[in-house]
C-alpha cells in the first residue's frame, strides 16, 4: 500500500463522525471495510484528504427486526448478513446475494453501506436493493433524509449521498413466505466481479406467477430494474413448458445500456442478462 | 561393540512433509521484503505511460527537494555506468541484440519501462516523489501485432530497423517428400496467448554496501548467475559482490532474470554508500515482471489414411517485447525439439522469427516453450483424429514411441531415455472412465442438451533437468547446465549440506534431506541445507527448467557417495581391517562377517579430532561434485478431462480431471504430488483464465489481479492423480524432472474437450483462454 498522504480520524458516534465529515469539507472521504476505497488510495487513483473512519461507530453496525421491515446498519460486514438468521428468513435474495461477494476473507471486512455507498455498477447489492425497493437512511450534521433506492443509485459509481453525508442504514421489506427469490451471477471465477447478475424476487401461488421483482446487475452505470420482464411475467404459468418464463425473460435487456468493456462486449451481456434472468426466475420458483 | 540394528526404513520415497514450510506459510522468514538494514533508504520508479516515446525531458529537480527525498536520479544521470541488461542467449548468427539501458535514456518502448528513480527515506515519500518528476515525451508509433510489425512499411520499435529479432531454423528428413502427396494435412495456427508470471511472492531488492564490498538480496531464481552477469555488466568485480537469494516466495521462471531495478539498486547503494530497497507492487509487477508464452504457432501436418504422421512443419512468431533480457530468444528454441512430442515420424520442419513489439519484453515462463509445443502438437493430434473419424486416443497409439523402442532418437533428434506411453494412458483412461464418458456425451449430443461434454486429451513428453553443457553451448547458451553440492560432516555427526540448486518453493530442504539421510545413513533431522548465497555456496547454477533434483540431486548424490569412501577408509584403520572388507549400511561400518561396526558418526568425530587416522589421511570427510548430465529427462504421462460447455452462456466447467504421470523415480511423493497440481493449476489458468492484454495504445489493461484472473482453489476441480514409474536411465537415481510437467500437459488437455464438447456445433478451435464470451461467439458465428 502507497498510498499519498491523508489524515485519519476515528469517531465513536455517529454525531462525531458527521462533525468530522462537515469540518473537513469536500476531500473527505468515509471509510468502511476499506475494500474498495483502499485499493483506489493504493493506485493512487484517489486523493482524500481525511478519512472518517466508521469502524468503531456501533450505531451503525447490526440488524434489527422492525416489524414488516428489516433495518440493516451501513457498518454491518457482508459476513454478519450471509449469517444472519434474520436477513436468511426474511430476505434470502440478500442472504444469498452476499455470500457471492469476493471471497471470506474480503466479505469479513466489506460493508453492506460501503457497497452501497460505492455503487460500482458490477457490485451484487446494489440491484438486490433495487429489487427489493430498498430505503436509504442518510444523515448529516444538518440532519436525516430518507432516499428510494430508486433515487439512490445516480450514476457511475455515484449516488445521492452529498460528500458531507454518511449513509447510516438501509431498511428492506420483509417478503412473505410465498416470495422465492434468486440471486444468479454470472463470473469467470470465485472471487471475481460480475460481468452481469440477476437479482430476482418472485411471488407465486397456484402454479403461477403473482408478482416478480427482477434488476440487473453490471448492465449498465446503475443497477436497472428490469421492470419489461416483471410485468410479462405477471400471471405466467410456472409448470408446463416454461415457455411464458423463457418469453418473459427474452425483455431482459429492454432499457438497459450495457458497457462494453475487457470483461465483455455490450451484446453479450444483454444476452446473458436474458438467459440468466430465465434461469434465476426459475431456481426462484422451484423448490 | 554390538548393536541390533533395526533396518530404518529408506528415506527417499517417503512422502515427508516440507520441513521449510512452517516458515514459508506464516512469512516468519527471510523474505528479502523483509530485510531491514541500518540506515536503509527506498526506491521508487517512475515508469512510463507511454508504449513508444522519445524522451525529451526528465526533470527531478522538484522531486529532489521534497522532504525525505535523498536523490533522484534520471536515465541519463545514471549514464554509461548503468550499463545495458544482459542477454545471455544469442541464438543465431542473425541475431539482433538491442542496447537495453535499466533506466531509459533516449527512447521508452513499453508502458512500464523506467524512466528515473527516487530515493527516499521511506517508500511513501518515495512514491510521493514520483509524482514531482516532470517528463516530456513526443509520442511514437507503437509496435503491437507480431504480423504488422513484420509487413513492409511497419514503423519500427526501433527506428529505421527491421523489427525482426532473429530466424532460427531446424530441418530433418524429407520434408516436401512428406507433404507432397500426403493423403491427410491439417494446416492451422493457434495463438499462444501472453502471460503474466503471477508469483506470490513480488520481486524485491535490498543492496549494502560495506566499503568496496556489495551484497545483494534479492527475490531471484538465479544468485549464481546473477553474480556473474552484474559482474560483468556493471564492473564491480565478481570477488566484490554477494548476491543472496533469501527465502524466494516463487518464479516461474520470472526471477530467472537480470532485472532494471537489481542493477540500479547496486548502482544506488554504490552512489549513495547506503542500503537501499525496491519491492514491487503487485499492479507494477505485472507491468514489469517479464511476460510468457505469445507465440502465433502456425502448424500443419501430413498424414497417411490411418492416421500414421508423415511430416510436422511448424512456423513461429514469437513476441520479444521491446528487448532481448536474459533468455528471451531461447524460450522457443526449447519448444523447437517438442513439437514432434511423443510421436514417430520422418520428417520435421521448424522455423521461428522473433520479433521485436513496444511491450513488456517476454521471457521464461513454467515449462518456457514446451508448453507452447505441446499444446501445438496435442490440438492438431485432435484435429488429425476428427479428421479421419478415428477415437483422438487411437490416433495417438498409432504414432507414439512403443515402450520397447526406447532410447529413441526423435526426428528433433533428442535421445528419450525411457517411457512407457500405453501404460500411463491405459490407466488414465480407466481413471477417468473414458468410456462411460463417451457414452453420456453421445446422448447429450442426441438430445441437444444445451450443456455439452467434451473430453480432452493430452499425452505429453517434455526435455527437462537443463541440461548437458555441451548442448546448451551447440544452442549459444551462455552458460553451462552443470549443478554442484558439498556435504560437510559436522564432529557431532550433523550434515550441513550446501547446494548451488537454488529453491524457490520446490522443497529442496526436505528432499535434499532424504537423499543424504539415506546415502550417509543419518537422521533425516541431522541434516542441514544451505542455499541461495554466492558467499556459501560459491558454486552453482540455479533453479529452472525443472533441473534441481536431476542435475543438483545427483551432485548431491555422488557428494555423498565421496564422503562415504573417505569414512570408510577411516572406519577400516580404527577397525584394523581392510577397506574392502568393510560394508556400510544404514550409517554403520562393518567388517563383514564380524560384529565389529563404527557408526558414521564416531568417523566424523575421530576425524575432527584426527587422534588416530589413516598416513597421508586429510583430515576432514566433506566432499563436493559438480554434476553435468548426459542428456535431458523426459517425464511423460496422460492428462485427460471431462470439461462441460454450457452452449447458452459459453461457460466452461472441469467436471474431472486425471493425469498420471511418469516422473521416474521419486524421492517424495508428496512434493510431486504438489508439483503435478500447481502445475495443472497454472496451465488450466492459461487454458481459460489468464491473459496479458494490452489496448490499441499498447496500454496494459491487466494490471491488477482483478483484471489478470488467475485461478484460486475454488475455481479448480480436485485433480486425480497417478504415477506410472519408468526409471530415467541418464542419472543414477532414475529421476525425471517434474516441476514443469503438469503445465505443459494441462493447457491442452482443457482446450481440446472444450473443441471435443463444441465439435457438433461446427466449432473446431478456441482461442485462450477460452473465456465465455469467446465461446459464445465461436457458438454464434458457427450458427
Ligand atoms: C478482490 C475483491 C473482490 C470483490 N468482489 C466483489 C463482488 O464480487 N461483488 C461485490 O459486490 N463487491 C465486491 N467487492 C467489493 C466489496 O464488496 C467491498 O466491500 C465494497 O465494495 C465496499 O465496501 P467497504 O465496506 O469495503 O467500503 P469502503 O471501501 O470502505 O468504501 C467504499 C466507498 O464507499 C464510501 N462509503 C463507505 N461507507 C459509507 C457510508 N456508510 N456512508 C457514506 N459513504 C460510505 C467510501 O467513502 C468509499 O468511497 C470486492 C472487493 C475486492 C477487494
Amino acid at each position: 500500500m502507497i498510498p499519498a498522504t491523508f489524515d485519519y480520524v476515528r469517531p465513536s458516534t455517529l454525531g462525531e463522525a458527521a462533525a468530522a465529515l462537515a469540518e473537513a469539507g469536500e476531500d473527505a472521504k468515509v471509510l468502511a471495510g476499506g475494500q474498495s476505497l483502499l485499493p483506489l488510495l493504493r493506485l493512487r487513483l484517489a486523493y482524500p484528504s481525511v478519512l472518517v473512519d466508521l469502524g468503531r461507530v456501533a450505531e451503525l453496525r447490526g440488524i434489527e427486526d422492525r416489524g414488516d421491515r428489516l433495518h440493516i446498519g451501513a457498518m454491518t460486514t457482508h459476513d454478519e448478513v450471509v449469517n444472519s438468521p434474520l436477513v436468511n428468513e426474511h430476505c434470502p435474495l440478500l442472504a444469498r446475494a452476499t455470500a457471492t461477494v469476493a471471497d471470506p476473507a474480503i466479505r469479513h471486512r466489506g460493508t453492506f453501506g460501503g457497497s452501497l455507498s460505492h455503487a460500482d455498477p458490477a457490485g451484487d447489492l446494489p440491484s438486490v436493493a433495487l429489487a427489493l425497493d430498498a430505503e436509504f437512511r442518510l444523515a448529516s450534521a444538518a440532519g436525516e433524509r430518507t432516499v428510494p433506492a430508486a433515487d439512490f443509485f445516480a450514476d457511475y459509481l455515484t449516488t445521492a449521498l452529498e460528500p458531507d453525508e454518511i449513509l447510516t442504514g438501509v431498511s428492506v421489506p420483509k417478503l412473505g413466505p410465498d416470495w422465492g427469490c434468486h440471486y444468479e451471477k454470472f463470473h469467470r471465477t470465485a472471487q471475481a466481479w460480475a460481468i452481469v447478475g440477476v437479482a430476482a424476487a418472485v411471488r407465486h401461488s397456484g402454479g403461477a406467477v403473482v408478482e416478480a421483482r427482477i434488476a440487473l446487475t453490471n448492465m449498465g452505470a446503475t443497477p436497472v430494474r428490469a421492470h419489461a420482464v416483471e410485468s410479462a411475467l405477471a400471471g405466467v404459468p410456472l409448470n408446463g413448458s416454461g415457455a411464458g418464463v423463457r418469453e418473459a425473460a427474452l425483455r431482459a435487456d429492454e432499457g438497459t445500456n450495457p458497457p462494453s468493456d475487457a470483461d465483455a462486449g455490450a451484446d453479450y451481456r444483454r444476452h446473458l442478462a436474458k438467459v440468466l434472468t430465465r434461469r434465476a426466475v426459475i431456481a426462484a420458483t422451484s423448490g | 561393540m554390538t548393536e541390533l540394528i533395526e533396518r530404518p526404513a529408506p528415506e527417499i520415497g517417503k512422502a515427508r512433509r516440507r520441513r521449510e514450510d512452517a516458515r514459508l506459510v506464516t512469512g516468519r522468514t527471510r523474505w528479502t521484503d523483509n530485510i531491514q538494514l541500518p540506515g536503509m533508504l527506498h526506491v521508487a520508479f517512475l515508469r512510463s505511460p507511454m508504449a513508444h516515446a522519445r524522451i525529451l525531458r526528465v526533470d527531478v529537480s522538484a522531486a529532489r527537494e521534497l522532504p525525505g527525498v535523498v536523490a533522484a536520479f534520471t536515465g541519463a544521470d545514471l549514464g554509461p555506468e548503468q550499463g545495458s541488461l544482459p542477454c545471455a542467449w544469442p541464438v543465431s548468427e542473425d541475431v539482433v541484440i538491442p542496447a537495453h539501458p535499466p533506466v531509459a535514456v533516449e527512447e521508452v518502448r513499453y508502458v512500464g519501462e523506467a524512466v528515473a528513480c527516487v530515493v527516499a527515506t521511506d517508500r511513501y515519500r518515495a512514491a510521493d516523489a514520483l509524482e514531482a518528476i516532470e517528463v516530456d515525451y513526443e509520442p511514437l508509433d507503437p509496435v503491437l501485432d507480431m504480423e504488422a510489425a513484420l509487413a513492409p512499411g511497419s514503423p519500427g520499435v526501433r527506428a529505421g530497423q527491421s523489427n525482426k529479432a532473429f530466424t532460427w531454423v531446424f530441418s530433418q528428413g524429407e520434408v516436401d517428400a512428406a507433404f507432397a502427396g500426403a493423403p491427410v494435412l491439417i494446416e492451422r495456427t493457434y495463438v499462444q496467448q501472453r502471460l503474466i508470471p503471477s508469483a506470490m511472492e513480488p520481486r524485491a531488492v535490498v543492496c549494502d554496501r560495506l566499503g568496496e564490498d556489495y551484497t545483494l538480496h534479492s527475490a531471484t531464481q538465479i544468485p549464481h548467475i546473477l553474480r556473474v552477469m552484474l559482474a560483468l555488466t556493471t564492473g564491480i568485480p565478481e570477488h566484490r559482490l554477494r548476491v543472496i537469494a533469501p527465502d524466494v516466495g516463487g518464479g516461474f521462471g520470472s526471477k530467472l532474470q537480470v532485472t532494471a531495478e537489481e542493477v540500479v539498486c547496486l548502482l544506488l547503494a554504490k552512489r549513495l554508500n547506503r542500503p537501499v530497497k525496491w519491492t514491487e507492487s503487485r499492479s507494477e509487477g505485472n507491468l514489469t515482471v517479464h511476460h510468457g508464452r505469445d507465440q502465433l504457432q502456425r502448424i500443419s501436418l501430413a498424414a497417411e489414411s490411418d492416421g500414421r504422421i508423415r511430416g510436422l512443419k511448424v512456423d513461429l512468431l514469437a513476441d520479444m517485447g521491446a528487448y532481448l533480457m536474459l533468455v528471451t530468444p531461447g524460450v522457443p528454441l526449447l519448444g523447437a525439439f517438442m513439437f514432434p512430442g511423443i510421436y514417430k515420424m520422418a520428417a520435421y520442419d521448424f522455423r521461428c522469427t522473433g520479433v521485436f513489439t513496444t511491450k513488456m519484453p517476454t521471457d521464461a515462463y513454467r515449462g518456457a516453450g514446451r508448453p507452447e509445443a505441446t499444446f501445438a502438437i496435442e490440438r492438431v493430434m485432435d484435429e488429425l483424429a476428427h479428421e479421419l473419424g478415428i477415437d483422438p486416443l487411437e490416433v495417438r497409439r498409432r504414432n507414439w514411441i512403443e515402450r520397447e523402442e526406447f532410447p529413441y532418437t526423435s526426428v528433433a533428434g533428442l535421445v528419450y531415455d525411457s517411457g512407457d506411453y500405453g501404460a500411463a494412458t491405459d490407466r488414465a483412461t480407466e481413471l477417468l472412465g473414458y468410456a462411460a464418458l463417451r457414452a453420456e456425451q453421445a446422448e447429450r449430443r442426441a438430445r441437444r442438451d444445451p450443456v455439452q461434454l467434451g473430453i480432452g486429451i493430452s499425452t505429453y513428453t517434455e526435455m527437462c533437468g537443463l541440461a548437458p553443457s555441451r548442448v546448451l553451448g551447440s544452442l549459444a547458451y551462455g552458460a553451462g547446465g552443470w549443478e554442484h553440492a558439498s556435504v560437510r560432516m559436522l564432529p557431532t555427526g550433523k550434515v550441513e549440506v550446501v547446494t548451488g540448486s537454488s529453491p524457490h518453493g520446490q522443497g529442496h530442504e526436505t528432499a535434499w534431506s532424504q537423499i543424504v539421510a539415506d546415502t550417509l545413513g543419518v537422521p533425516f533431522e541431522d541434516v542441514t541445507v544451505l542455499h541461495g548465497d554466492t558467499a556459501i555456496s560459491p558454486r552453482g547454477l540455479d533453479t529452472y527448467g525443472s533441473r534441481s533434483l536431476t542435475v543438483g540431486g545427483i551432485a548431491l548424490l555422488q557428494a555423498c557417495g565421496r564422503v562415504r569412501e573417505k569414512a570408510k577408509s577411516v572406519a577400516a584403520h580404527l577397525l584394523e581391517a581392510d577397506p574392502g572388507d568393510v560394508d556400510f549400511e544404514n550409517g554403520l561400518f562393518r567388517v563383514r562377517g564380524t560384529d565389529a561396526v563404527r557408526s558414521i558418526q564416531e568417523i566424523a568425530l575421530a576425524v575432527f579430532t584426527a587422534h588416530n587416522l589413516p598416513d597421508g589421511f586429510e583430515p576432514r570427510l566433506d566432499a563436493d561434485a559438480t554434476f553435468d548430465p548426459e542428456n535431458f529427462s523426459f517425464p511423460h504421462g496422460t492428462h485427460l478431462c471431462a470439461v462441460e460447455v454450457d452452449t447458452e452462456t459459453g461457460m466452461s466447467r472441469i467436471r474431472s480431471y486425471v493425469a498420471v504421470d511418469d516422473v521416474g523415480n521419486v524421492v517424495n511423493p508428496l512434493i510431486v504430488e504438489g508439483q503435478v497440481h500447481g502445475g495443472i493449476a497454472q496451465g488450466i489458468g492459461q487454458a481459460l483464465f489468464e491473459e496479458a492484454r494490452y489496448d490499441e495504445e499498447g496500454n496494459l489493461l491487466t494490471s491488477t489481479l482483478a483484471d489478470y484472473l488467475i485461478p484460486s482453489a475454488a475455481d479448480l476441480p480436485d485433480f486425480v492423480t497417478e504415477r506410472t514409474q519408468t526409471p530415467a536411465t541418464s542419472n543414477p537415481l532414475g529421476v525425471k524432472g517434474v516441476g514443469e510437467a503438469g503445465t505443459i500437459a494441462s493447457t491442452p488437455a482443457v482446450v481440446n474437450a472444450i473443441v471435443d464438447a463444441l465439435r457438433p456445433y461446427g466449432v473446431h478451435d478456441v482461442r485462450m483462454p477460452c473465456t465465455p464470451e469467446r465461446v459464445w461467439r465461436a457458438l454464434e458465428e458457427s450458427r
